[in-house]
């Protein structure tokens, strides 16, 4: 993994980051970078609520709000950015407004790297929307002085189209701060970890490699 | 929130009654029905804030329930209802829970905007 001068991650839900980047993003803030981690949402709409449901509608975002800033905590981010948006509503916003946003984000933490869903590959209308915004602000950067765009991708078509990932970071050194960031997200991810945990007790082999590897494409701009 | 008992629930939705009242309506697969079972159709709808005032409203069925209002000019109801709590705010919210606990639909009745 190359040093960077500074990482921004932009996803739009609290825990999109848990599964897919958390090592990585623990592993630049042990080489010392700064990493700032832009969350749009709260995951207001998400569906897990317990059985018997230890939450509701109006009580989730309070909930995934906490345990935002405690996955935040367990990877070792500082700065982490709420933005203000509604679970399920970001393609509806402004497409100007978003990318203006993205933009000055840029502006102002100057990052030689920025990590986000890429657009038309990331299934979920708030991660294309996401994505989309930030490639539109990193768009404006004349060519030379554009940080770095890692992507993250995983509709079925996506190897199909975009080949294989051109990035693969195994994580493997950090896996138990990924783990604690997942945990942090309690109540999105508890269910799912009951179910794996015989598997990451035994370390099998499939759930290990799935954890233990991070995959990026670089973006194309056309 | 706690299983419905009808009683406690048409008890609320009375209260509000001729009141103007601010509703929040969803239902939804989640966003991922498609993407896991490519051959499920995915849907859902959405309403936050609508103002109303509704003339009656009526929770019924054997469980999961239905409940319905009446308001001047149509209906809002909601199926698959399960669940009940009227929160520290005095707002009825109600929910329905698929078999895995993942909510499905909800429907929520308060005198002031939700947030």
């Amino acid at each position: 993994m190359e040093k960077e001068r500074h990482v921004l991650v932009v996803f739009p839900h609290p825990d999109d980051e848990a599964f897919g980047v958390s090592g990585t993003i623990a592993s630049h803030i042990n080489m010392g970078t700064p990493v700032t981690y832009a969350c749009l949402t709260l995951g207001q709409m998400g569906r897990n609520m317990g059985n018997p449901p230890f939450a509701n509608r109006e009580t989730l975002p309070a909930i995934r709000k906490k345990e935002l800033k405690d996955a935040a905590r367990a990877m070792g981010i500082n700065d982490l950015r709420m933005l203000g948006f509604r679970d399920k509503t970001v393609e509806f916003e402004d497409e100007n407004m978003l990318a203006n946003l993205m933009s000055s984000l840029i502006t102002e933490l100057n990052p030689s790297l920025v990590i986000t869903f890429y657009p038309g590959y990331s299934v979920h209308p708030d991660h294309e929307a996401t994505g989309a915004a930030v490639v539109s602000a990193v768009e404006k950067i004349p060519e030379a002085d554009r940080p770095k765009l890692h992507c993250v991708a995983f509709s079925r078509n996506c190897v199909e189209e975009l080949g294989e990932p051109d990035i693969v970071h195994d994580i493997s050194a950090v896996v138990d701060i990924k783990l604690d960031a997942i945990r942090a997200h309690r109540s999105q991810t508890e269910l799912m970890l009951e179910e794996m945990a015989d598997k990451l007790k035994e370390k099998d082999p499939k759930t290990m490699a799935w954890l233990n590897n991070e995959r990026f494409w670089t973006y194309k701009f056309s | 929130m706690d299983p419905v008992i009808i009683s406690e629930v048409q008890e609320a939705l009375d209260r509000f009654k001729d009141k103007e009242v601010y509703i929040h309506l969803e239902t939804t697969n989640g966003a991922y029905a498609s993407h896991n079972n490519e051959s499920f159709f995915s849907s859902g709808a959405y309403i936050r804030n609508a103002k109303v005032i509704y003339e009656r409203a009526k929770i019924t069925g054997e469980g999961p329930f239905r409940t319905g209002l009446k308001i001047p000019f149509g209906w809002v109801y909601a199926e698959g209802i399960t669940h009940f709590e009227i929160d520290d705010k005095g707002r009825l919210l109600l929910a329905g829970h698929d078999f895995n606990g993942k909510l499905a639909v909800a429907l929520e009745i308060s005198e002031t905007p939700f947030e």
